[in-house]
């Protein structure tokens, strides 16, 4: 048991200090037929580092990694290159092992990096101000639905999403709306070159607090979303924007430039790794100064120290749960603090520069993908514009192709027909994700392959 | 001009149908450092005893209930830049709102400085 | 008590000008190993990159026509001025691997480094989440055998493996009461919740459309069975439960508070927080509790990370169980493991799911830490566990309750965290005070004015990878500052002496929010620090 420091000896002192004649006897408030006298039955008893290493690297290796695949996965979650620096800088523990800073004096280092974090995230977003981080892209998603309702002042009850938001942030957010009674407008999108904009205008009426869409949208698409920022704002809707590829904001503009008032995402793509769907990194940001206090999640803010020097402190902590209780803008707690750590790294060695480098091979590479994917006989590419995403027809149930690449240790996208199991329309539809970390060969893999499952 | 105080720490001057509220010296003390207020937007119609406005100090944040029923015809756009008002000149200055008044009778009952004076001593 | 440190330095021993960091000023600012760090906008330029890449070709893009023409604003440094940097400012952070963190309600234990070790393996850091489940067996039997360890640790019927932190995980409850509920066509208005409850609480139930109440508590810090009986009606959804509560009591009537509720059809919610402390020693389930949420992050060691990421696993009821949200994972007739999901919940008879609460599977990353904390402990050393965290608690009450007023001291043994109120401190000292007075002692406070019941409320939980020998030191080191506080020692409101930063300024911070940087702008033809290529 070797995280318990405690000795038998220093247990018996411990217990004559305290007057109890044993352990149990502090147990006592426990009635008595629900404590349990020994270990529990079924369970294995402890194990050495070792052994548990070995069993551990047992059930990794029935996985098979992006890395030893030809991978093409995106939808929302993405492969890139992290930088070995960032993995060094997590694992200190005096970042890994510390709590959310609630004594400012000793958690400098958490709050200074929170605060460049959220400068970093304002300014890629094209926003005024972001907050210190959610759990993941599509809780975001729904906080920022939650939100514009509170600034509606609860007078607007209709939520438009577009069909083209990636469908598991519209089921949270249909889960959700639920239970606060929103009314949510929303059908899967049709395999479309262009996303179908005016469509979503015509949906938008008085009674909409939130427009939300896409960038890029789930099928890759990347359209202007001015013309929606300001049919929104004519009716009083707020417009949110979702974007779960943040290396695409190195090469297309911010989402807070076209009219958006609410910008969310998901992080992962920068520092944060595949970990097969979690811990990733909820982004949320505004444009207008007015709706800071209506924000979720916790902020971090300048001030400075009784000697005048400058320091951070977590602020504005009237909206949280730990303050206002039932009326709290949300019931987030703990966030995503050492994601955002990881990502904050992670941009901070690309800089601007290295930004918009990572983002051009990404969409160059992604280019040639299209083009040769193109090719296949039977492969259709249906995006006029995508940045490193892009959807294909394949003419026949993707999913069936997809499950047959990957017994290739070819990983080649995913298939909408997981995405949207109950439109068949969409089933023979692939999405295809290219990165930096992809090489010519894996596109050359991919290719060959469909072509042979096609045939 | 007839100035009204209640039990919640709220003045009210009422000035023919127009009624100015704020929190008094008092409230303000027991707050401390003011660092926000959220008023009510013009038009709102308010019913005594409900929410009106939160007060906010860093730590805390604190429901101010109308003290009569009536309408918001102006919220003090003052404290939006310089909540610091409340604490300075809580009683002048760092007014919240102007509303009109529906019911005068509400007023009955309410104490006047001296009461609230000597309310504030018993606390 | 011994003595509190084995450098030679003796507590008590006067220090020149009463403070050790005084002598000259320097240039930098810094001071020896306390090095001031500035911001990254300060130091970075746009054009500096630590990461290779290739120059961009020019060709056609197929953006749309949505090409980036802005400037983004994001400086960049190289990597061994990324390395340095964050290696500085970490250093003006406190950690578990620092120092005694004894933050109540919060479980600041030991994290192992095995844990970091195994999520690193790429077959489950490396590995997307919407891959095809033949390969992704190994990720779907670490959420299966981490969810067989939930169920039997608690005595319940299922475990929603999703939510993300302990919040998420609260929501998650109260919409598998709220469904099964509406399921049986009995909407329901009210929640109880206990004025000592995390904000949490009364936070999730009035997201989920509900009524917030109280719940009435005894004297001695539990909750007043009789009072709650008396409010429990048709109306009641359920009521939410801390337990052991955040007094750092157990509520001896958990079962009768069970019982009562499902009497009149309510449902109950038990806030896990507190879990350490009864792991091993006491199943929920068998205590009447329908949903509770574990935070991976407290009681099975999994980072904080300066604030998350967390995991909230809820176990459930054998009635709310049908409720859970998707996805989840099933080992199946054929040995399998599964993944259900919308599209084939139906074959699995999980028809009644109240939805999807996040885009993928949960916190795979604690997940991996958490199973590998459980298989290296064993069942028999996280009964050891709670053991050992329940007897530093009351030892460090037991040490401090002569000093310091232990309102439910009388009440009998507490479990995992000591509870201690600011009776008797002088007039214009408060709990802050004190709390910063422990900082320039070298530990991180304990969590302050919280719960609410309690005035000035401190309290302490140490956990069970604390040694004898630390507490020792912790203890004497409260008990010194606990005497400064009631002999109103006026250096400890002016505390911390010693950190990196003096008491900083909350109330500017809040009234004038400045929550993003902005360049200073600077007096023309200057360039700024930031133009000239930082340092």
């Amino acid at each position: 048991m070797r995280y318990l420091p405690l000795t038998e000896a220093d247990r018996s002192a411990m217990l004559e200090t305290i007057g109890a004649p044993d352990v149990d006897a502090l147990f006592s408030d426990v009635p008595e037929e629900a404590r349990l006298t020994g270990p529990i039955e079924g369970l294995p008893m402890h194990a050495s580092e070792m052994a548990v290493e070995k069993h551990m690297r047992r059930l990794s290796k029935k996985n098979l990694a992006a890395s030893d695949a030809a991978f093409f996965l995106g939808a929302g979650a993405y492969k890139h290159h992290v930088p070995a620096s960032v993995d060094h800088i997590i694992q200190r523990g005096e970042f890994l092992t510390a709590y959310t800073p609630y004594q400012p004096e000793i958690a400098q280092g958490t709050l200074q990096m929170l605060f460049e974090f959220q400068t970093q995230v304002a300014r890629l977003y094209g926003c005024h101000v972001a907050n210190a981080s959610m759990y993941d892209g599509s809780t975001a998603c729904w906080e920022a639905v939650a939100m514009a309702s509170r600034v509606a002042r609860g007078k607007k009850r209709k939520v438009v999403l577009s069909g083209a938001l990636h469908p598991h942030y519209a089921e949270v957010v249909k889960t959700m709306a639920k239970f606060t009674e929103d009314e949510i407008a929303h059908a899967s999108p049709a395999l479309q070159a262009q996303p179908d904009n005016y469509g979503l205008i015509a949906r938008i009426d008085d009674d909409t607090s939130c427009v939300v869409v896409q960038y890029p949208d789930i099928l890759g698409r990347v359209s202007d979303l001015q013309p929606i920022a300001d049919a929104a704002h004519e009716k009083g809707a707020l417009l949110i924007v979702v974007n779960t590829e943040p290396v695409a904001l190195g090469a297309i503009k911010s989402p807070g430039e076209m009219g958006a008032d609410i910008v969310v995402g998901e992080g992962q793509s920068l520092g944060v790794g595949l970990q097969f769907g979690g811990p990733y990194l909820g982004l949320f940001a505004v444009t207008s100064p007015k709706h800071v206090r209506q924000m979720p999640g916790r902020l971090c803010g300048e001030t400075v120290d009784a000697e005048g020097k400058r320091g951070f402190v977590l602020t504005l902590s009237t909206r949280e749960q730990h303050i206002r209780r039932e009326k709290a803008t949300s019931n987030i707690c703990t966030n995503s603090g050492l994601c955002a750590l990881a990502f904050s790294v992670h941009i901070t060695l690309l800089g601007e520069k290295g930004l918009r480098r990572l983002a051009m091979e990404n969409h160059r590479l992604a280019c040639h993908a299209a083009d040769r994917l193109a090719k296949v006989p039977g492969v259709s590419v249906l995006n006029d514009s995508f940045f490193n995403e892009f959807t294909v027809r394949l003419g026949t149930d993707a999913r069936a192709v997809v499950r047959k690449l990957a017994e290739r240790d070819i990983l080649a996208g995913v298939s909408l027909g997981r995405l949207f199991p109950d439109n068949a329309d969409l089933a023979d539809g692939l999405l295809v994700a290219v990165t930096e970390t992809t090489t010519e060969e894996d596109i050359e893999t991919l290719a060959s392959a469909l072509e042979e499952v096609l045939s | 001009m007839a100035r009204y105080f209640t039990e919640e720490h709220e003045w009210i001057d009422l000035e023919g149908d127009t009624a100015t509220v704020g929190i008094t010296d008092y409230a303000q003390g027991q707050l401390g450092d003011i660092v926000f207020v959220e008023l009510p937007e013009s038009g709102t119609m308010l019913e005594k005893g409900k929410d009106a406005a939160v007060v906010e100090s860093v730590k805390a944040a604190s429901d101010v209930y109308a003290p009569i029923s009536g309408e918001v015809t102006e919220a003090n756009a003052a404290l939006e830049d310089d909540p610091a008002l409340v604490n300075t000149s809580p009683e002048e200055d760092g007014w919240f709102f102007r509303m009109t008044v529906s019911d005068k009778s509400q007023l009955e009952g309410l104490m006047d400085d001296k009461a609230y004076k000597s309310f504030c001593d018993e606390l | 008590m011994s003595a509190p440190n084995q450098s030679g330095w003796k507590p008590g021993t006067p220090v020149e000008d009463h403070n050790a960091m005084s002598g000259p000023d320097t240039v930098t600012g810094n001071r020896a190993l306390m090095l001031e760090e500035p911001l990254l906008f300060e130091i970075g330029h746009v054009e500096t990159t630590g990461v290779d890449l290739p120059e961009p070709a020019g060709a056609a893009t197929r953006l749309g026509g949505m090409d980036r023409a802005e400037a983004i604003g994001l400086p960049g440094l190289s990597e061994p001025e990324a390395v340095r940097h964050y290696t500085r400012l970490s250093r003006q952070n406190y950690g578990i691997d620092l120092g005694f963190f004894p933050l109540g309600s919060c479980t600041m234990k030991h994290n192992p480094r095995l844990n970091e070790k195994v999520a690193r393996m790429p077959g489950f850091a490396d590995v997307h989440p919407l891959q095809p489940v033949q390969t992704v067996r190994g990720a779907l039997e670490v959420i299966n055998e981490l969810a067989n360890w939930l169920i039997d640790l608690t005595g319940m019927h299922g475990v929603a493996m999703s939510p993300k932190a302990g919040a998420h995980g609260e929501l998650c409850g109260i919409l598998c009461i709220r469904a099964a509920l509406e399921a049986r066509g009995d909407a329901r208005k009210v929640v109880l919740v206990p004025e000592s409850a995390h904000g949490t609480n009364p936070a999730t139930a009035a997201f989920a459309g509900y009524e917030v109440e109280d719940i009435p508590a005894t004297a001695e810090g539990r909750v007043d069975l009789e009072a709650l009986k008396a409010r429990l009606g048709p109306d009641v959804a359920a009521v939410m439960i801390t337990n052991p509560n955040t007094c750092g009591l157990f509520e001896r009537d958990m079962k009768a508070i069970s019982d009562a509720v499902h009497a009149v059809g309510g449902f109950v919610y038990c806030d896990g927080a507190n879990f350490n402390a009864i792991v091993g020693k006491v199943r929920p389930g068998d205590l009447g509790v329908d949903a509770m949420h574990i935070n991976l992050h407290k009681t099975f060691s999994t980072p904080h990370g300066g604030g998350g990421p967390g995991s909230g696993p809820v176990v459930l009821s054998e009635a709310l169980a049908p409720f859970g949200p998707l996805p989840y994972v099933v080992r199946g007739k054929d040995g399998e493991v599964h993944l259900v999901e919308e599209e084939n919940a139906d074959q699995y008879g999980h028809t009644q799911s109240f939805g999807r609460m996040t885009a993928f599977h949960g916190q795979m990353g604690m997940f991996t830490r958490a199973l590998t904390y459980m298989l290296s402990h064993g069942a028999d050393g996280l009964k050891q566990v709670a053991e050992d965290a329940v007897l530093n608690a009351n030892y460090v009450l037991r040490s401090l309750d002569d000093v310091l007023d232990a309102p439910f001291g009388p009440s009998g043994p507490c479990m995992h965290e000591a509870l201690f109120s600011d009776a008797g401190f002088a007039e214009d000292i408060s709990t802050l005070d004190l709390a910063k007075g422990l900082i320039d002692e070298g530990y991180h406070p304990m969590t302050m004015y919280f719960p609410l019941v309690v005035h000035g409320a401190m309290l302490i939980e140490p956990t069970e990878t604390e040694s004898k020998a630390a507490l020792d030191q912790f203890i004497a080191a409260l008990r010194s500052v606990a005497e400064r506080a009631k002999a109103g020692d006026a250096t400890l409101k002016t505390a911390p002496h010693y950190a990196p930063r003096r008491r900083l300024d909350e109330t500017l911070a809040a009234r004038k929010p400045v929550l993003a940087y902005e360049e200073p702008v600077a007096p023309s033809g200057q360039p700024t620090m930031s133009e000239q290529g930082g340092r």
